[in-house]
């Protein structure tokens, strides 16, 4: 091929790459605007902001919010709580991430295929409603005054003072884990599910003719198929270890149990909008995107050697 | 197919099944029958409760079966100050919303599925990396507050226009479709536009389709940016306004009451819990609706994301 000029044909019109190239910047600079523009606002980490004035007419202090997160005690402490709460929460949530794996193995067990459509149709609604619902039907289900679990224990033994399952802060990753189970288990089965139905039957056919038992064929066929699956996902989870999100424990914290569900996200909004500590929660904000980058070329970095050279990105 | 295949199968070895493999099926019926009901359960509880005589739902008697069905509190729950508007932000932003993001997105999917286009691979790269690192929250705030987006319905619109992982669902699918079919409409001379209006879009239903569903469910459910960027009453959503509402449960209720307060009859007159339950399954029924249509999708839609690699 010749080599050409890639913005000027010829006849000095433009080529055709360069004309979609221009029919597709408007995007582009969207992107640009709302995507990488922000980073540019990293630099209030490195002054002393304070909201009115502006920017420039504040003192520059370096890294002195970013020094401060480990010298000064008060504030190591917030972020060790916040840190423990973050990771916590988030290997709990890898060590049970074989759940949804386990459970579409044994919904495929099941024979009755319209039961199994049910299930999984039922199982998966949850996982589409917001955190804003969920924590308004854990409300409606277990809060102290009209919850439907104390109603019941209420008609049965009437006067009864009712057990404060939300107010209590006891546990609060399990329950955390758990909302995050009920919402999540039946969307994340129906990849696992997939696999399975893609596994080439005639393995479970040559089990059976050497007379192997139900969880010999779980064991020896479907797991091994499954795992690939499991162990890249697993990865990726590493990878967003920091990155909590914050929909669940906003929707859940009140004064009592923020305690123990302010994760890195939260505790970055209500440093930063909620309580306007601009600079201070934007040097932790950054800190955190810097690390956790480091963390999915990491996992990236492994997954590659998983997946024979594919690379998750 | 190959699962009723294997319920062929098994129902031919149902002769050979021991007692043990009945046992195991009890089990597991009783098991994912229990968990189907948790998931199921809440749902149902929510609506008997907003049917049923309003007195006896706040005495907690409404339990397993709605008492006194009647339909008052969908009737009422408009009159709340700022529902009938939170209603029209949330189907606004979400129509709008999605529609604008379905159309950019597969429009970039589909331009850079052209090996021809200028740079390609730093363009694509450029929008893939926004996947991998977010500025953070806070810079977030200030840069929206610089272009003097906040409180205004398009910070609901424009910066999520552009989704990254959407567009490589578009892309992969285009490169999988074949070229031939674009090129008697290149030989007739029609642009790229026409080309991707008229004969790329219509193909690319199924991931179109998908996008579509899970852009839409992703508006309605949305509720952290209103949370984070309006700070006034403005353009409040279903979503929020239910989150503002339970987080401040008791305080909202005697004021609500008072506001919607124009039944004289006990039963049917709103108490904090009918209002509560009310606004939640108005906000939830959406999502149940159109649940049944795209089921059949997100299979599809996880699927592609599994294989992108």
């Amino acid at each position: 091929m010749s080599k050409s000029n890639p913005i000027l044909t010829k006849d000095k019109r433009l080529a055709p790459g360069f004309r979609l190239f221009l029919m597709a910047l408007p995007f582009l600079v969207l992107i640009f605007l709302f995507s990488y523009l922000p980073l540019y606002g990293w630099r209030y980490a490195f002054y002393d902001y304070r909201p009115p004035i502006k920017l420039e007419d504040c003192t520059f202090v370096g890294f002195k919010h970013i020094t401060n997160m480990v010298q000064n005690a008060a504030m190591r402490k917030n972020l060790i709580r916040v840190l423990k709460n973050t990771l916590g929460m988030s290997i709990l949530g890898m060590c049970t991430s074989w759940m949804p794996m386990v459970f579409a193995v044994f919904m495929a067990e099941i024979r009755n295929m319209k039961f199994q459509k049910i299930v999984q149709i039922v199982t998966t609604i949850p996982n589409f409603i917001s955190w804003v619902i969920v924590y308004s039907i854990a409300f409606a289900i277990f809060s102290v005054g009209d919850g439907f679990v104390n109603n019941v224990i209420r008609a049965f033994k009437p006067g009864f003072e009712g057990i404060d399952f939300l107010g209590n802060t006891d546990h609060m990753w399990w329950k955390m884990w758990l909302w995050m189970q009920w919402k999540t288990i039946g969307y994340s089965a129906i990849l696992y599910i997939s696999s399975i139905a893609g596994i080439d039957q005639e393995l479970y056919e040559a089990a059976d003719i050497d007379g192997a038992g139900r969880f010999q064929k779980i064991r020896y066929i479907t797991m091994p198929c499954l795992l690939p699956t499991y162990f890249t996902l697993l990865i990726i989870n590493v990878g967003n270890m920091l990155n909590r999100g914050m929909d669940q424990y906003y929707a859940f914290q009140n004064p009592l149990n923020k305690k123990y569900i302010e994760v890195l996200d939260l505790y970055v909004y209500n440093q930063g909008i909620a309580g306007s500590q601009i600079s201070y929660s934007t040097a932790v904000g950054m800190t955190k995107s810097l690390i956790s980058l480091v963390l999915l070329g990491i996992a990236n970095t492994i997954s590659k050697v998983f997946r024979d050279g594919q690379s998750i990105f | 197919m190959s699962k009723s295949k294997a319920a062929k199968i098994s129902k031919q070895n149902k002769i050979k099944r021991s007692t043990k493999d009945h046992v195991i099926d009890v089990i597991l019926y009783i098991v994912y029958g229990l968990f189907a009901l948790i998931c199921a359960f809440p749902f149902y509880y929510l609506f008997i409760n907003t049917i049923s005589n309003n007195e006896l739902s706040a005495a907690g008697q409404i339990l397993l079966l709605p008492k006194g069905v009647h339909l008052e509190n969908y009737r009422q729950i408009l009159k709340i100050e700022g529902m009938a508007s939170a209603a029209i932000t949330s189907v606004a932003r979400t129509v709008i919303g999605t529609a604008l993001m379905v159309g950019a997105t597969s429009w970039m999917g589909y331009a850079l599925s052209k090996a021809e286009f200028w740079h390609k691979k730093f363009w694509y790269r450029f929008i893939i990396a926004t996947m991998y690192f977010g500025a953070g929250v806070v810079p977030t705030y200030m840069n929206y507050k610089m272009f003097g987006m906040l409180d205004s319905f398009w910070i609901y619109i424009i910066p999520g226009m552009v989704g990254a992982y959407n567009m490589i669902l578009v892309k992969t699918y285009i490169e999988s479709i074949s070229p031939s079919l674009e090129e008697s409409a290149y030989l007739d001379g029609a642009g790229y536009f026409t080309r991707f209006t008229r004969v790329v879009f219509p193909l690319c239903k199924p991931i179109v389709s998908t996008i579509t569903i899970f852009g839409a469910v992703g508006q309605w459910n949305s509720y952290m940016d209103t949370i984070i960027y309006m700070n006034g009453k403005n353009w409040q959503t279903l979503q929020s306004l239910l989150q503002r509402y339970l987080s401040q449960a008791t305080a909202m209720a005697s004021q609500l009451q008072s506001m919607t307060g124009g039944s004289s009859d006990a039963a049917f007159e709103m108490t904090p819990v009918s209002i509560r339950y009310t606004i939640t399954f108005v906000t939830l029924l959406p999502i149940l609706l159109v649940y049944p249509y795209f089921q059949k999708f997100f299979v599809k839609g996880i699927m592609i994301g599994a294989v992108k690699g």
